[in-house]
Formats: structure tokens, C-alpha cells, sequence
């Protein structure tokens, strides 16, 4: 027996190389170091792992425009347009995100690099979910991408909402990755395939007589990444771990690991499963309806900052999702649109939240926001910003990422759909306000009033998340012209 | 031709004059100053551009007529451009846009000099401005979206004790009534790029109008607009926001919302509902105008039952935009006529009531109508000035709102007789509750407090005098306005007609 090894085009999976490699790297040095490793090193290492990808992505998409997409592996892993952009949405997130853990950590005088090594290792795994091909190898995207985040949302040791958020998740998120892969298989039995290209082919030449295995394979799948990206009605461990979690994992969470899962939707509903539309469609309505809707209610009587956010993230889930539900180049457009702008305002107003939680990450209560705007101006002008983003309000990017999904969707025949998802906006819109009115009200007497010290790194990323939410409200131009190109380079 | 500049200066200017009362906030009133002078510079631009309009500019359906006209796109696969023009419809909002602004900074109390509330007002000054003279659907949508924010914060920063509940009531309501309007436009906007599919995607206003779509498809789109647009003008049963956000509002606020921003939602009916779906509105016309003449009905009644000042200006509001809204879906270039000027006239009128309001609360700190009485005595020039603003506001002869509810109940009866004879009987309930609220404030014995209220001072003297020197001088003489108006509103109705013709 020989043993073939497929032909491997190192550019197409550099990120995934670079990232998974710096992982190593700290945590070998993290071992031979004679004490811990100073913060300042392994953050260095996260920083520069992310910027190289973003470079390595431009050299993607310069070979992307000279030779189109193309895959590589056994036809396992991907390069086009939209896995490029989306790896470069994760690098700038992480980056980030990291920044805001190093500050973080300092604070909570946690030692040791174990959040970067874990952090870096989730990223290659959530990179992988965007250029995978094949259901195995989104598998084994979503496996790298969970197993670190399961230990990084027990981080805060000294805290039993951190341990049980972490259980909870990882039992959860067992029996989603056990549904996944079962769907996964089923899928393999319908099709005699798990590459998603064969599977598109072999559905498009043959018709199903007795399409049962794989309406049931499909669901499975459906529900392994309704699960990750935390749509109703599979959202419940949403807001517990948003909660538990240390809150810049929890901003991790909300960015990083939703764009790979979403990419990895997006390719196995539209490129793999795109000849059953017919099937999947009425599933995707009523799983928008719930999630943009429920999410939302349930956000309105929320008075803990993470929780809160933890909905409204659902609810955004929801808006996202209406893109793959167009299922044409607009809608997926549309969807990496809105991913590229909701991550990095995501990862920002959750790094105010973080350094608003103060010494224990505690004080999240709405409350505690109080007339932050009239002590600290401009950290309370960026969450107002960062909220009517979300809110989709105009002149924010936010707005153009809900116009386009919806655009997409009335395109594609959805008038309704987009009606009570905007309507479900104004539900949600209620609840942005709020906050942001807390923001901007008279003090009140009895509550500690200390100024909140920003450390840089936080400050950096807060700058970021703004600027992405204000540029690209003004000028959105470019970026929905790159969202389009990416698109038209995918399905391969 | 006239060049777009004017436009966009008018409303880059305000946004511009913002900026610099936010930089100069630590002088004290230096900020006041510039969005005054800035209020000032805006209504001379605004004045010019009035006097320099044509009309009689050729052009395809949707912009003959439009002067001062640029289109610039944006984001094609948004389908955003940045689209201006200016026609008769639009003229008097520009102007009255940029004088809200003046005498709303003007007539303002002290704690309304603070530096923000100037930056939020000439915001929103810009963002109406910008809602006014969009010339594409999409444009205009953002810009009518916009303007909620200022508002929101205007009334939430600087309102009455229940100001968190109005702001709040008032965003829900106007966003997810929006929500309605922005599928509508999209809806259209992707019909038309499916009939043309090698143009891109637009909303250009013009090429909207081509959209060809079923009867049944227009009647629901003229539907989503008319739910949007009701709820900001606000047409019964939509108006439930009004009465509690205008009381709690502050009076440059209330003044903002109910002359100017309420105007948006008929300026919207009238240049996107009626102007899109001309055929639409035929069929839909008749509930239109039976919710108008049941909004007239209802509001004076409510007016005319109402203890306390704001909400009684409120609930006149409301009767009184069932008269624009009659005129607007009349059909008739006599109504349509009626209807911009009563837009322009109602928001002098109430401008008027909110700036009296404001003074008397300013002495008396409260607004409750039975805490006044008999303030003809202490204040004669005051009760004066309430007077011609209230007869105005009856339609009195000679006054600015008689012309424009007579042009309005003439183009009704000539289309749709019924509804105008029961829309008068609303000319007949303002002058009971008008008078009814003019006898219980300003009739009796000044006893207490009331009889030491000072009279009014130069300052709001002087603020006022525009407010009664418009209502008269349209009153009199109203013909160079409405020749301004009709060619535009002709336009529009004969768009109507030819469509039911041809179709």
C-alpha cells in the first residue's frame, strides 16, 4: 500500500501555518522560559502572527486576482474571495481582541500566556471553518476552534460563573459537534461524499428519489452551526457563558468564532447544499424569524451588560443569516458586509465592557454605566457610537450591513422576511437606547463614581471598533465593492 | 439651471456650524452665537435659493421642474448616490427649515444655550434640510432616518420629567413605522432592476417612476409608504406618540418636531406615495381621506377637551394635518397647492403657539391650562399675538390659514365633495376649541400669580414679529408663494391623471 500525499499550495493555508505556529511557538517558550512568559512577549507574538496574516491575505488575493479561486489538498481546503476576506476580518479581530485580553490579564494579575496559546490555536481552527471544503475538515476547524475556547471561558479561576459557563459550553457544545459530524456522515451516505464540491456535483447531476438521508444529514449540520453561531432556538447557552466568561473572551466569542462558523455555513448551505434551496429555505425563514425576533424581546428586559449583549448578538445572528437565506452573490455579499463590519465594533464594545467591569470583572449592571459620557467624554461618544451601530442607525456602518442583508433578501423575494426582521430592529433599537441614554444621565449620588483608567491596548482596539463603525457608515463604497468581488470569486 | 452648491451648502452648513459650537463650548455662549449666526446665513441662503428657483425647467418625468439638480452615485452595488434637487413641493420646507431654526434658537430658554442642545438642533437642522431635498428614495430615506437621533436626544437630554418615556415612544414608533418604508423602497427599487437589468441598481426618484408594477403590488407599496409617513405627521390612529412627546419635549424641541418634522411625513406621502404611485393612490385615496377627515374630527375634540397647553397644540396638530393630508391625496392641483402652503402655514402657526407656550411656561413653570386665567390684563401684547396666531389658525380672511384650508376644501370638493363637506365642519371645531382655550387662559380674572406675569419682553417681541408678519403677509398677499408651488403641484397631478388614462 502507497501512501499519496496530496499536492499542497502553501500560500492557500499559510494563515491557518502562521497562526497554529505562533501557538506553538509561545507555548514551547511559555515551557523553557524560566519564569512565566512576561505579557508583553506573548501578546507581541499575537499581534504580529495577525498583521503577518493580513499581509499574507493581500498576497491571497493578488494571486486570487491573477488565477481565480482555486483548491488545494485533495480539493480539502479552499482559496477565494470570501474565505481571503474572512480571514482577514478574524486576523484584525484577534489582533484586537488580544489587545484588549493583555490589559485584561495585567489587570487580574493572571500570569502565564495560556490565553494567547489557546486564543491563537481557536483562531487557525476558525480560519480552517473559512477555507474548508470538506465536512470533515470544517469539523476539524470547529473542534480546534472549540476545545481552546472551552478552557478560555474557565480562564477566571477564582470565579464559579467562569468554571460553570465553561461546562456548560462544553457540554453543549459536545453534543453540537456530535450532531454536526452526524450530519456529516448522513450527508456521506446520501451523497458518497463529504467534499462539498462532489456533493454539489453529485446533487446537481442525480436526482434523489428518496431525499430522507439527506433532509436529515443537512438538518443535523444545520443544527451543529445554529448551535455555534447561537440562533434561536439554540441559543439557550448564549447569554450564561457571554456572562461567565472573561470579558474579552466573551468579545472573542462574539466576533471571531461567529465569522468562521457563519463562513462555513454560508459554504455548506449555498455552495454544497445550494440545488436543495427548495428544501432549506422554509427552515432558514422560520430560524431567522425566531432568532432576530426572540433575540431582541429577550434582550429588552436584560440589566446586565454581557447578558444584554449576549441577545443582541442573537439578534444580529439573525440579520446575518438573512443573507444566506438569499442564497445569490448579493446575499453572501451581503453577509461577509456585515460580518467585516459587526466583528470588529463587537470586539470594541466589549472591550469598554471590560474595562468598565473594573478589578474582579464584576460591575456589569447597566447602572453602573451611569453619566459615564459627562465624566469620560470620549469613552462614552465611542460605546454610543458602537451601540447605534448595532442599532443600525444611518451614518453608521452598521446601517449599510442591515441594509444590504435586507436588500439581499427583498432582491430574492423576501419583502416579509425583511419586514419583521426590521421590525425586530425596533425592538432592538429600544434597547441600544437605553443604554446609550444611561449613558448621557445625571449622575447619581449614592454609586462610586471613579474615573475608569483605559490602558492603551484597550484604547487602541475601542479606536479601531469606532472607526470601522463611523468610516465605513460614511464611505461604505469600497468596502461593499470588495464584499461583491470576494463573492463573485466564491462558489467554486 | 441653477448649480447644486446651494443645496449641499445648506446642508453641510448646519452639520459644519456644529462642529464649531462643539470646539468653541468652553467660552460661555459662544456656542449660542454661532448656531445663531449659522441659523441666520442658513435662512439668507435659503431665501435666495427661493427667489432664484425655476420652475420652468424641461426635462423627463421626475425632474422637469427640478432646479439646483445634481446626481452623484455613491456605492453601486448599494445603490447609493448622493441625488439634490429643489421643486415647488419642496421650496417653502427649505425655508421653513432653516426659520424653525432661528426662532427656535431664539425663543429658547437659558438652559437651552448649553453648547450640545445648539449642536443637536443644528444637526438635526441639516439632517431636515437634507430630508427635503433629496432627490433620490434611498437618500432620503437615511436622511428621514437620521433625523431621529437628534431628536431623540433633544428630547431625552433636555425634555420634562417624563422625557426618557416620550424620546423612547417616539423612536419606537417613527423606526418601525420606517421599517415599513424601507422595504417598500427596496421593493421598488429591485422591481426596477429587474425590468432593466443592465442599468444598476438606483432609487433615483426619476427612475423609480418608471417602475412598472401590478395594481395589486402599488396599493400594498402606497400602503408601507402611508404607514411611514402617517406615523410621522401624524395621521389618525398613528398620531398616540404625539400629544405625550410634544408636552414633554422642550419648546425649541416641540417646535422642531411639530413644524417641521411632522411636515416630513406629509412632504413624504406627497412626493413619494403620491408621486410614485399615482394609480395606487386612486384606489387607496378614499381611506386615506377618511382617516384625514376622522384625524380632523377626532383631534378637535380631543383639542377642545385637552387641560394642558402642549397637548392641546398636539391634538390641533392633528386636525390640522388631516388637512394637509386631505389636500395631498385630493388629487387636484388646488388641493395639492393647499396642502404645501397649510405645510409651510402650520408650521408658522404652531411655531407661534409653541413660542407662547414657552414664555408663559418660562414665568408660570407650568402648563397646565387651568393654572392660567384672565392674562389679558397682565400681558395685553402677548394675548395679542396669541390671537392673530390662533384666528390664523381658524382660517380667519386675511390670515395665512385661510387661503391654504380654503385652496385645500375647493381642490377636495372639486374631486371628492363628501369628505371636503365634513372636513369643514373641522373649520368650524378649530374656532370653538381655539377660542374655548384662548377664553380659559387669557379671558377672566387674573388672580394670584397670573396678575404679576410680566408682559412680553423686547426679545420675544421681536422673536414673534416674524411669526405675524408671515401670517399675515401670505394671508394677504399669498399669490408669489403659491406660483411657486402650483406648476409643481400641477406636475404632479396631471402625473396622476395621465397614468389612470393610460393604464
Amino acid at each position: 500500500m502507497t501512501l499519496t500525499i496530496p499536492s499542497i499550495h502553501y500560500l492557500v493555508i499559510l494563515p491557518v501555518l502562521i497562526f497554529f505556529g505562533a501557538s506553538l511557538a509561545l507555548l514551547i517558550a511559555s515551557a523553557m522560559w524560566r519564569r512565566s512568559v512576561p505579557l508583553a512577549f506573548s501578546t507581541t507574538v499575537s499581534v504580529a502572527a495577525s498583521l503577518a496574516v493580513v499581509v499574507v491575505s493581500f498576497f491571497q488575493w493578488h494571486c486570487l486576482d491573477k488565477s481565480g479561486a482555486s483548491t488545494t489538498i485533495a480539493h480539502a481546503v479552499v482559496l477565494d474571495g470570501f474565505s481571503v476576506v474572512a480571514t482577514a476580518v478574524i486576523a484584525v479581530c484577534t489582533a484586537l481582541s488580544s489587545l484588549v485580553a493583555r490589559d485584561w490579564l495585567r489587570r487580574e494579575n493572571v500570569r502565564g500566556a495560556e490565553y494567547q496559546i489557546l486564543a491563537l490555536a481557536s483562531t487557525a481552527g476558525a480560519m480552517l471553518m473559512t477555507q474548508a471544503n470538506d465536512l470533515i475538515v470544517i469539523f476539524l476547524g470547529l473542534e480546534i476552534l472549540s476545545l481552546g475556547l472551552y478552557v478560555l471561558v474557565a480562564l477566571d479561576r477564582r470565579k464559579t460563573e467562569s468554571a460553570e459557563a465553561a461546562l456548560k459550553y462544553f457540554i453543549l457544545g459536545g453534543f453540537a459537534s456530535a450532531i454536526f459530524i452526524y450530519g456529516a456522515a448522513l450527508v456521506y451516505g446520501a451523497t458518497g461524499s463529504t467534499n462539498i464540491t462532489t456533493v454539489s456535483y453529485f446533487l446537481g447531476s442525480n436526482v434523489l428519489l428518496k431525499p430522507g438521508l439527506l433532509v436529515a444529514g443537512g438538518a443535523l449540520l444545520l443544527v451543529g452551526f445554529a448551535f455555534k453561531i447561537a440562533a434561536v432556538p439554540f441559543h439557550m447557552w448564549s447569554p450564561d457563558v457571554y456572562e461567565g466568561a472573561p470579558t474579552p473572551v466573551t468579545g472573542f466569542m462574539a466576533s471571531i468564532v461567529k465569522v468562521g462558523a457563519f463562513a462555513a455555513l454560508v459554504r455548506v448551505m449555498i455552495s454544497g447544499l445550494g440545488t436543495q434551496l427548495a428544501t432549506w429555505r422554509p427552515i432558514f425563514w422560520a430560524l431567522i424569524v425566531l432568532t432576530t425576533v426572540v433575540g431582541a424581546a429577550l434582550a429588552v428586559p436584560q440589566r446586565n451588560a454581557k447578558r444584554l449583549l449576549a441577545y443582541s448578538s442573537i439578534n444580529q445572528a439573525g440579520f446575518i443569516l438573512i443573507g444566506v437565506w438569499s442564497a445569490d452573490a448579493r446575499g453572501v455579499a451581503a453577509s461577509l458586509f456585515y460580518l467585516a463590519t459587526y466583528a470588529p465594533v463587537v470586539v470594541a464594545t466589549f472591550a469598554i465592557v471590560s474595562v468598565m467591569g473594573g478589578l474582579g470583572d464584576e460591575r456589569h449592571s447597566i447602572e453602573s454605566y451611569r453619566a459615564l459620557a459627562r465624566r469620560q467624554p470620549w469613552l462614552g461618544a465611542s460605546l454610543a457610537v458602537l451601540l447605534l451601530t448595532q442599532l443600525g442607525a444611518p451614518l453608521t456602518a452598521g446601517f449599510y450591513a442591515k441594509y444590504s442583508v435586507l436588500a439581499s433578501a427583498v432582491d430574492a423575494g423576501g419583502a416579509p422576511l425583511a419586514l419583521i426582521a426590521l421590525l425586530s430592529a425596533a425592538i432592538a433599537a429600544s434597547v441600544y437606547l437605553r443604554w446609550t441614554v444611561v449613558l448621557y444621565a445625571e449622575p447619581d449620588e449614592e454609586l462610586d463614581v471613579s474615573r475608569v483608567v483605559v490602558p492603551t491596548g484597550t484604547r487602541i482596539t475601542i479606536g479601531a471598533g469606532v472607526v470601522v463603525a463611523l468610516l465605513f457608515g460614511v464611505w461604505p463604497g469600497p468596502l461593499a465593492t470588495l464584499a461583491q468581488h470576494a463573492s463573485v470569486y466564491f462558489l467554486p | 439651471m441653477h448649480s447644486s452648491v446651494y443645496l449641499t451648502v445648506l446642508i453641510a452648513l448646519p452639520m459644519f456650524g456644529a462642529l464649531v459650537a462643539m470646539l468653541v463650548r468652553r467660552a460661555p455662549g459662544a456656542a449660542y452665537a454661532v448656531g445663531v449666526a449659522t441659523g441666520v446665513v442658513e435662512l439668507v441662503i435659503s431665501l435666495v435659493v427661493a427667489v432664484l428657483y425655476k420652475s420652468n425647467i424641461p426635462g423627463a418625468a421626475g425632474t422637469a421642474g427640478f432646479d439646483f439638480y445634481t446626481r452623484h452615485v455613491l456605492s453601486a452595488p448599494l445603490g447609493l448616490a448622493y441625488d439634490v434637487a429643489l421643486d415647488g413641493l419642496s421650496l417653502l420646507m427649505v425655508v421653513l427649515t432653516a426659520l424653525v431654526l432661528v426662532l427656535s434658537l431664539l425663543g429658547g430658554r437659558d438652559r437651552r444655550r448649553e453648547p450640545s442642545f445648539v449642536a443637536w438642533l443644528l444637526i438635526l437642522t441639516g439632517l431636515t434640510m437634507g430630508s427635503f431635498v433629496s432627490h433620490d428614495v434611498l437618500e432620503f430615506f437615511i436622511f428621514f432616518e437620521l433625523t431621529l437621533v437628534p431628536c431623540y436626544f433633544i428630547i431625552a437630554g433636555w425634555g420634562g420629567r417624563e422625557r426618557n418615556r416620550a424620546a423612547l415612544k417616539f423612536f419606537l414608533y417613527t423606526f418601525t413605522a420606517s421599517a415599513f418604508l424601507l422595504v417598500g423602497i427596496l421593493y421598488m427599487g429591485f422591481a426596477l432592476q429587474h425590468q432593466h437589468p443592465t442599468s444598476g441598481l438606483s432609487f433615483a426618484y426619476g427612475a423609480l417612476m418608471g417602475t412598472s408594477l401590478s395594481h395589486a403590488t402599488a396599493v400594498w407599496l402606497f400602503v408601507a409608504f402611508a404607514i411611514a409617513f402617517g406615523a410621522k405627521s401624524p395621521i389618525w390612529p398613528l398620531h398616540t406618540w404625539s400629544p405625550l412627546t410634544y408636552a414633554e419635549a422642550p419648546t425649541a424641541g416641540s417646535i422642531e418636531l411639530s413644524a417641521l418634522l411632522a411636515k416630513l411625513g406629509s412632504y413624504g406621502l406627497l412626493r413619494f406615495a403620491v408621486g410614485l404611485l399615482p394609480l395606487a393612490q386612486v384606489s387607496v385615496r378614499p381611506y386615506v381621506m377618511t382617516l384625514a377627515v376622522i384625524g380632523i374630527l377626532y383631534g378637535s375634540i380631543l383639542a377642545a377637551v385637552s387641560t394642558e397647553l402642549k397637548r392641546f397644540v398636539a391634538y390641533s396638530s392633528l386636525a390640522q394635518m388631516g388637512f394637509i393630508t386631505l389636500g395631498v391625496v385630493s388629487g387636484s392641483t388646488i388641493g395639492v397647492t393647499g396642502a404645501v402652503l397649510l405645510m409651510f402655514n402650520h408650521g408658522i402657526i404652531t411655531m407661534g403657539f409653541f413660542l407662547v407656550i414657552g414664555f408663559l411656561e418660562r414665568r408660570r413653570l407650568s402648563t397646565q391650562i387651568a393654572d392660567f386665567s384672565g392674562l389679558q390684563r397682565p400681558m395685553p401684547v402677548m394675548a395679542a399675538i396669541f390671537t392673530v396666531t390662533m384666528l390664523a389658525s381658524i382660517g380667519l380672511p386675511g390670515l395665512s390659514g385661510f387661503v391654504s384650508e380654503y385652496l385645500i376644501l375647493i381642490g377636495t370638493f372639486t374631486t371628492h365633495a363628501w369628505w371636503s363637506v365634513v372636513a369643514a365642519l373641522g373649520v368650524l371645531a378649530s374656532a370653538v376649541y381655539l377660542l374655548w382655550a384662548y377664553q380659559r387662559v387669557f379671558h377672566g380674572r387674573a388672580e394670584g400669580e397670573n396678575a404679576g406675569l410680566a408682559d412680553a419682553s423686547a426679545k420675544e417681541r421681536w422673536v414673534l414679529v416674524p411669526v405675524v408678519v408671515l401670517i399675515v403677509a401670505l394671508g394677504v398677499f399669498p399669490k408669489p408663494v403659491l406660483d411657486k408651488i402650483s406648476p409643481s403641484a400641477h406636475v404632479l397631478v396631471t402625473q396622476v391623471s395621465t397614468a389612470s388614462v393610460t393604464k
